[in-house]
């Protein structure tokens, strides 16, 4: 890179030099640093001032700004200069807005954040995109059912060519085999014709999409914007590059042979609504057993589903279902009765006047739960309206309403279907809501116990180390060439992983993106919206790849890991702590990233033993260098230094929202931000024990059952390694509370004042690091 | 439109809730430009003024301050704040659109540091606490705001108030003469954004939330709860500021009731459910009444139902209660009967939270100026294709939670790209 030239920018503005002496900072820079360019100025995001740090940039006479003024979170837009590097050191929020004004120790604080700053400009470069040649542009779809055909019709729409790959011999999935579809648009009132097949023509017509019927995909290896996928079309093998993927494998219905309890297996008129739509579209339904037209019909909801003993969720979509069948059959037939028994009717929305219609067309809706049907089809249950167990005779047909299995790994060698059994190590659903003085139920933690107890029945996991993800059961779907494992992570009630709440589409395999009912329960109208948003997402990571850059949530960043073999050990730290998959082994074992799967968290910098991971803007040097900056003083001052490295997703906000607030607290912490706090590398922690920092505390997100992490396992694996770390300071002579890991979230900014001033005391308490001076 | 190309490839969100704030990133991170505008002074919408989301009782801030550092970087979007849209003509590919701002009496020269608020002692409602107290009336509108920029009450920008916030400005950010003002801009599609509105707990008579301040809606039971909110995080009664802790539940207040809104409005189940949990989370000795017609704990949110259930303290009664009245303590009354046990009950609780449903914005107090496909109850309808350019995102086409709004608005960017891109 070319010569630094540094150049310090200082803001009096407000407060700040209220707050502390801004020519003493400039001396800190200009005398103490050598920083040869240091201006002040009263408003330096004003035009007048952001023109002056433009000024010594078109001059050539500052390569480097390093801005001390507000927090680097805001004022991003006005302190940009055509990719300069900006280095922001915070001083408003988290010392003018949080400290006392003129004192002493505020001051000290302002010029170490200062220093810091100063200090990480000298170890930062800008990234440049790393070229990596050609990407595909072309989307692999799997999955030709309605999820599928959306997804590849949205894609082509959108420019791009799509293989659609279906397992079986036709396309439609199980909408092909409906009589009518839900109703989607106003009234909501009646069934609507099923337009699959239109769908079907569009997708099968259209030149840019390739259909391939009777495949599915064996292999897939590399990367985003250059996926290479075996797919097996009836045992001829073909290789395809695909830019990325979108899983649309869809659902399968519960296994009513599971339902013997409801009659299923005891009367051949005791069917499923898949069974029945089948009947529904042939005509006027019949008995299996005798033919004779069925007249009186009773639905069973949550066949199978909401059931500790089958599936623990909802399947969402079976009351609509029901009620779309009811009304077919007493629509087709003004004599015919229908009657849905229920526990709780879920029709959301506006899916609320189709339950209306219902009631208003004569379908009887009773509550209660079920209790047993025998094979002369009467049904008993327990009506929760009377109190007491009621029998329902004179059936012709008991229709169970099984509920939805998310095809999430290969339905061919699926996993046994057993509530429990399914759970894998993610979350426990049974858990009780574990927050202060609030347990729930039974909070004696058997259930999470449980859980934890994955079925590992020969799931193929590619490497067999077991150290990476879990074994998942049942086979996998794309059979990634990864070193964690052939299988698209899934979540514990078996849906495909997916950060559900903000942002459902991300998941921990970059480029892969799951829609439709592999990702959660949902219809034919809801699964199209939904392969819309996946393509979207796959345009985007196939076009992120052929620039270099980072989808989500780092989007546009182009620094990447770089991994130094020369001191590689092959400890497999790196592989294996990655929450995105993104680093392989190579033949001999050593480490290989897979630039475009990698989304810059900084985990593997965390784990590498021997630090040789680091990034060209973002390494372990340039935050050891930032805390060795920091002005350490001498026992005697009673002026303890603690460190804090702060998620800058959370806790970095709210400590900047503690100063918007103006909540003061110990003028003693230095803060340095980082990108998850899985990226803190042991190095960090013992540099400033032996600078003398007196504390350490790592503030980052919730993690475990509820993990609030954005790069999902990077506050999980801090906290395991910090667990480790008491031997070490144990070893040192040092005591274990001086280092803490501390939930910190974005909602904390009056509470974490709180924990710095008591973590603060206690560290009084406990003494001055010995080190110190050293 | 199939032979000429697009004048305009931007695309317009009008919305900056969480599913206008998706869509614009999500358009903007696939090479588009965005223009982005919101009625109030900041995005974030109904979701910054949740505590928390269900399932996993996060912080909504969490997800929008990515969200917000995504827009900051990316030089493609351009948010409008304190803007609608007042009219629009012509077509896919080549709108105009006549956009109107609000004046909000601070300029881009703010630097969010509150001499303003500091000058005067003036308070006005709190919009963002839904009036539960009372902000200056120069104010940041929240402590997460983005734009983080302040902004002055019109009733304060009018009088000699305004003059005191102008002198203590060292800034020259404060301009009071600011008025309302319309300008045009070129869009090649536009995404209805507009969300949701509480439904109005004063039309439901039977409930008495005009007789007294401890029968509040679900909104407002957030703000109680949100450590920003005006209790600093604590469920207090509004009447005497003691801590809530007999407390009821009302499911369907308003939504599935053809007197009101006659759609389930979907996210009040879950909602409410939160709400006990945030109670059960606050005071050991609380408990919390569901009155229920259905609980609707959809797909794998059943779990969370059952997270609840297991709470000796949570209670679920399966009634649609009767009317609320004011007991001679003062406290609400809820009378009504058990659907179950046919049993007539009158308790009495220290707070009553109606779970009111959403009313679609552009059906209540934005209407979009421009024919669109609304069915009865104003959702927007989806369009299947792009023809029209014009595509709703997020709860402005149904009731939907922040995990669906986000998906549809995901899907919506798309369709938005495929508008402008002329095929």
């Amino acid at each position: 890179m070319e010569e630094r030239k540094p150049g310090v920018y200082l803001c009096r503005g407000c407060g700040i030099d209220e707050a502390v002496s801004v020519d003493d900072l400039e001396q800190v820079a200009g005398t103490e640093l050598k920083v040869p360019t240091c201006r002040q100025h009263d408003c330096l995001c004003s035009d007048e001032g952001v023109e002056t740090i433009a000024r010594d940039i078109a001059e050539g006479t500052v390569n480097q700004a390093i801005i001390g003024a507000c927090s680097g979170r805001v004022m991003t837009d006005r302190f940009q200069f055509n990719g300069t590097s900006v280095i922001r050191a915070n001083l408003r929020e988290q010392v003018a807005w949080s400290q006392p004004a003129g004192d002493e120790n505020t001051q000290m604080l302002a010029a170490d954040n200062l220093r810091m700053g100063i200090a990480q400009a000298a170890k930062t470069v800008t990234p440049e995109a790393s070229a990596e040649g050609e990407t595909s542009s072309t989307i692999l779809v799997c999955g030709g059912g309605i999820t599928g055909l959306s997804a590849a019709r949205e894609a082509v729409r959108a420019g791009h060519a799509v293989v659609l790959v279906e397992r079986s011999d036709t396309l439609g999935g199980w909408a092909a085999q409906w009589s009518k579809r839900m109703p989607f648009r106003p009234p909501y009132r009646d069934p609507q014709d099923n337009d699959v097949a239109a769908l079907i023509a569009e997708v099968s017509g259209n030149a840019s999409v390739t259909v391939m019927p009777d495949t599915v995909v064996t292999r897939t290896e590399g990367s985003p914007g250059r996926f290479s996928v075996t797919l097996s079309q009836g045992g001829a093998e073909k290789i395809e590059t695909v830019g990325a993927i979108v899983v649309a494998t869809g659902w399968r219905p519960y296994d009513a042979s599971r339902l013997g309890h409801l009659g299923y297996g005891t009367s051949p008129d005791v069917v499923t609504g898949v069974e029945l739509e089948g009947m529904l579209g042939a005509g006027p339904v019949q008995r299996k057993s005798d033919g004779k037209a069925a007249k009186t019909v009773a639905f069973i909801q949550c066949a199978g589903s909401r059931d500790p003993d089958h599936l623990p969720y909802c399947s969402s979509i079976c009351c609509a279902v029901s009620i779309k069948q009811a009304l077919q059959i007493v629509e087709a037939d003004p004599e015919a009765s229908a009657f849905i028994i229920f526990d709780e009717l879920r029709t959301p929305g506006t899916a609320e006047e189709f339950y209306r219609q219902a009631q208003e067309a004569g379908v009887i809706f009773m509550k209660g739960k079920v209790k047993g049907v025998d094979a002369d089809l009467k049904v008993v249950y327990d009506d929760e309206l009377l109190g007491d167990d009621i029998p329902l005779e004179g059936l012709d047909m008991v229709v169970l309403a099984t509920g939805m299995v998310p095809n999430s790994t290969n339905p061919e060698a699926a996993a046994a279907e057993s509530g429990a059994d399914q759970l894998v190590d993610d979350i426990d659903p049974e858990a009780p809501i574990a927050i202060a003085g609030y347990k729930g139920g039974n909070g004696d933690g058997a259930a999470a116990e449980d859980a934890a107890q994955t079925p590992g029945d020969g799931g193929e996991d590619g490497n067999g180390d077991g150290d990476a993800e879990p074994a998942l059961p049942g086979g996998p779907i794309l059979n990634l060439q990864y070193r964690q494992g052939p299988h698209i992570p899934i979540l514990a009630d078996g849906f495909a992983d997916s950060h559900y709440i903000c942002f459902p589409y991300e998941t921990r395999r970059t480029g892969i993106y799951t829609c439709g009912p592999v990702r959660r329960p949902m219809d034919m109208a809801e699964s199209a919206e939904d392969a819309a948003g996946a393509v979207l997402k796959a345009i985007q990571a196939l076009r992120n790849a052929g620039m270099g850059a980072s989808v989500h949530p780092r989007v546009g960043d182009l620094s990447l890991p770089k991994i130094g073999l020369d001191i590689c050990t092959k400890c497999r730290r790196c592989t294996v702590e990655c929450p995105f998959g993104a680093i392989d082994e190579d033949e001999n074992d050593y480490p290989i990233l897979n630039p475009s799967r990698c989304r810059r968290c900084g985990t593997c910098m965390g784990a590498c033993p021997v630090r040789t991971i680091n990034f060209d803007n973002y390494n372990v040097q340039m935050v050891s260098d930032m805390i060795g900056a920091v002005e350490v003083p001498d026992e005697f001052s009673e002026k303890p230094r603690i460190l804090i490295l702060a998620c800058e997703n959370d806790a970095y906000p709210a400590l900047d929202m503690a100063g918007i607030n103006r909540h003061q607290y110990s003028p003693f912490v230095r803060v340095v931000p980082v990108r998850c706090l899985g990226s803190v590398t042991m190095l960090w922690i013992s540099t400033a024990l032996e600078k003398g920092f007196d504390g350490i505390m790592l503030m980052g997100c919730k993690s475990g059952d509820d993990y609030q992490c954005h790069f999902i396992k990077g506050s999980g694996i801090a906290k395991e390694r910090m667990e480790k770390v008491g031997e070490t300071l144990k070893s040192l002579m040092l005591e274990e509370e001086r280092v803490a890991v501390e939930e910190i979230s974005i909602a904390d900014s009056g509470h974490v004042p709180n924990v710095i001033n008591s973590f603060a005391d206690r560290i009084v308490e406990i003494g001055f690091n010995p080190f110190k001076g050293f | 439109m199939a032979n000429t190309g697009p004048e305009s490839q931007t695309i317009l969100v009008v919305g900056g809730g969480i599913a206008g704030i998706t869509a614009a990133v999500e358009v903007a991170e696939t090479g588009y430009d965005v223009i982005l505008l919101e009625r109030d002074p900041s995005l974030g919408g109904r979701v910054t003024r949740f505590a928390r989301y269900f399932p996993k009782l996060c912080h909504p801030t969490c997800g929008l301050e990515i969200n917000y550092q995504r827009i900051k970087k990316n030089s493609q979007i351009k948010v409008i704040t304190m803007a609608t849209v007042a009219a629009v003509s012509g077509q896919r590919g080549n709108f105009t659109v006549t956009v109107e701002t609000q004046p909000r009496h601070v300029n881009a020269k703010c630097t969010a540091c509150g001499d303003c608020a500091r000058a005067t002692e003036m308070e006005v409602p709190n919009p963002f606490n839904y009036g539960l107290d009372r902000t200056r009336a120069a104010h940041l509108p929240h402590e997460h705001a983005f734009p983080m920029r302040y902004v002055i009450a019109p009733e304060a920008a009018a009088n000699g108030e305004g003059e005191k916030m102008k002198a203590a400005c060292k800034y020259g950010a404060i301009d009071l003469d600011e008025k309302p003002e319309t300008f045009e801009i070129k869009v090649g599609a536009i995404i209805w954004a507009t969300g949701w509105k509480p439904y109005d707990a004063a039309k439901i008579t039977a409930y008495a939330y005009d007789l007294s301040p401890d029968i509040i809606s679900n909104v407002e039971m957030e703000r109680l709860a949100a450590h920003d909110g005006p209790t600093g995080g604590r469920i207090l009664r509004p009447s005497d500021g003691e801590p809530a802790k007999r407390v009821a539940l009302i499911q369907c207040a308003g939504s599935r009731d053809v007197n009101h809104l006659p759609y389930c409005s979907r996210i009040c189940c879950l909602g409410s459910l939160k709400h006990a949990a945030y109670l059960r989370e606050q005071y050991a000795d609380a408990e919390a009444d569901i009155y229920y017609i259905d609980i609707r704990a959809h797909d794998k949110l059943e779990a969370f139902y059952n997270r609840l259930k297991a709470d000796p303290q949570v209670h679920f009664i399966k009634s649609k209660p009767g009317h609320i009245e004011i007991g001679d303590d003062g406290r609400p009354v809820i009378r009504g009967e058990h659907t179950l046990s046919r049993e007539i009950y009158e308790t009495p609780y220290d707070l009553v939270v109606l779970a009111t449903g959403m009313e679609p914005t552009a059906a209540a107090d934005y209407r979009p100026p421009v024919e669109l496909i609304q069915d009865e109850y104003g959702f927007i309808v989806p369009d299947d294709g792009v023809d029209g350019g014009m595509i709703a995102a997020g709860v402005a086409g149904g009731p939907l939670d922040v995990s669906m709004s986000v998906q549809s608005a995901t899907a919506a960017a798309l369709k938005a790209i495929q508008a402008v891109r002329g095929v």
